[in-house]
């Protein structure tokens, strides 16, 4: 849109005199007067800040936080070490080692499920591609450790995740 | 010369009054700059939908001294190849100017440091002084970044500068005096006061006043996104501070003069009887009209982008100067038809 171009010309600017617009002038006030109602929160205007440790944000259904291994209803982890996770995993973040499963309707259970946090994207592949629907994407993000070492989760860590909401 | 004992202990009484008086101006005027950072970050805040730092004190109140004190034990960087005697001189004459011409404004009724017959070119004069501690530091800096911020200000304030003064002579020519204790006087009821007097000169003495602080839309030195920080970039610390000290102290002190010239000074609105309670509202009057003109100060900064370079030529010697001038014709005109 060419400002000069009468036609095109805003509306606003249809009529007025030119000079009007090259002292600023009246620029200048329309900008203060819209800044001035985000200053007194008028015509819906709020503050955003969540103030931290009282408030705290809450995340969307669908959100993508730490993982978990769910169990089934006899209390055994529902992951058969099928490797899908740990193949799909773009960051390579998943480690799996299998061992034979001690009941019998299933073949294989993970000796070791580990995730590097560190490595992990989020994007929530593991769980999309899983098909006993054992690896499962929580609300959880804010997650503090103070080693590297801390950030390698086990197996029993992901398992304790379960008691997390999910959705 | 003997004196008589009476004469000795009326001259001690003097200098002491005299010494409270100028601790006392000089005391408040160093609270009005932390409580003005303050208030630069809540407003902005306000304005941009945020809090702003309010959990430090009272509505983060105590804020500026946990500043202060961050800054205190910040390492102390000096670039290896920059000018030391200047480096070091840069942030001193930023502050001390600023500080320096605030004794000249009559803050309140028959309460001002000193009662100069020429304040207003004394007042003008020192500000402007106050550049040289950023070309300094630009300079001193070696930093191309910093040379270009300290180079840019010294052309703004040419600029600048002779627009202010221009339209400052139509206000000497209006009140018929150089001393702002008369410019004052002469502004004593709302009806004389010089905005509404004299608007043009208003417009433009408050835009270069904008443009001699630094101040956005005119904040070219500094210039974050482009110059990171401009002159001051280099420096850390308390020298940072005192950058920073001093660019707030010389918007307290143009809001002062803002005030004083155009806006009645201490009057508030009426003619005041004498005594001492009335000093206290002329004051309360002056510091009020004071904090509005600060306020206008930073909600203009966080409402307007900043000017180009060319731009801002452009406004400088193609707009205010002219308009300047043109208002000085103008008053002279009017006076003359008005005798």
């Amino acid at each position: 849109m060419d400002a000069r171009n009468p036609e095109t010309r805003p509306d606003e600017r249809r009529g007025l005199p030119k000079w009007l617009f090259s002292i600023y002038l009246p620029a200048i006030f329309k900008g203060l007067y819209s800044t001035f109602l985000h200053l007194v929160k008028a015509k819906g205007h709020k503050t955003f800040t969540v103030r931290y440790p009282e408030e705290r944000v809450t995340t969307r259904k669908g959100y993508r936080g730490e993982h978990r291994l769910k169990v089934d209803e006899l209390g055994r982890e529902k992951c058969v070490a099928c490797f899908m996770c740990q193949t799909v995993c773009p960051a390579a973040c998943i480690r799996i080692v299998a061992e034979e499963a001690p009941w019998p309707d299933r073949d294989k259970r993970p000796k070791i499920f580990e995730i590097d946090m560190l490595r992990c994207i989020y994007c929530g592949m593991c769980e999309e591609v899983c098909p006993c629907d054992a690896i499962e994407l929580t609300q959880k993000f804010n997650v503090v450790s103070t080693t590297r070492a801390e950030k390698i989760y086990t197996k029993e860590k992901l398992l304790s995740n379960y008691w997390v909401l999910h959705k | 010369m003997r004196l008589a004992y009476r004469e000795r202990q009326g001259i001690v009484t003097e200098v002491i009054v005299e010494t409270f008086r100028t601790l006392a101006i000089f005391g408040a005027l160093m609270t009005a700059v932390p409580l003005l950072v303050l208030a630069e970050r809540r407003i902005s805040a306000g304005i941009q939908n945020r809090l702003g730092p309010n959990r430090v004190g009272p509505q983060g109140l105590l804020q500026p001294l946990a500043d202060v004190v961050k800054l205190l034990f910040k390492e102390e960087i000096v670039p290896e190849k920059a000018d030391k005697v200047l480096y070091r001189m840069g942030p001193l004459l930023a502050f001390a100017p600023a500080a320096f011409a605030f004794a000249a404004i009559p803050v309140g009724k028959d309460l001002q440091i000193a009662d100069m017959s020429i304040g207003v070119l004394f007042v003008v004069t020192v500000t402007s002084l106050s550049v040289y501690g950023v070309s300094f530091g630009g300079w001193a800096s070696n930093n191309k970044f910093s040379l270009l911020g300290g180079l840019r200000s010294g052309a703004q304030i040419i600029s600048y500068e002779s627009a202010m003064g221009l339209a400052l002579i139509s206000i000497i020519m209006s009140s018929g005096s150089v001393g702002l204790s008369t410019i004052v006087e002469a502004q004593k009821d709302i009806l004389h006061w010089n905005v509404f007097w004299q608007p043009l000169a208003f417009v433009i003495f408050v835009t270069a006043a904008f443009a001699e602080n630094n101040r956005l839309p005119f904040d070219l030195p500094e210039c974050e996104s482009e110059l990171v920080g401009g002159y001051h970039t280099e420096y850390s610390s308390m020298k940072f501070a005192m950058y920073f000290l001093g660019e707030y102290l010389a918007m307290v002190v143009m809001s002062a003069l803002i005030v004083t010239l155009f806006l009645g000074g201490w009057n508030p609105g009426f003619p005041l009887p004498d005594g001492i309670l009335w000093t206290v509202v002329s004051v309360l009057a002056f510091s009020t009209k004071m904090a509005l003109v600060l306020f206008v100060y930073i909600w203009v900064r966080w409402t307007l982008p900043r000017f180009r370079y060319d731009q801002l030529m452009r406004l400088g010697w193609k707009g205010l100067i002219p308009l300047a001038m043109a208002n000085i014709v103008l008053t002279g005109a009017i006076t003359a038809l008005r005798n």
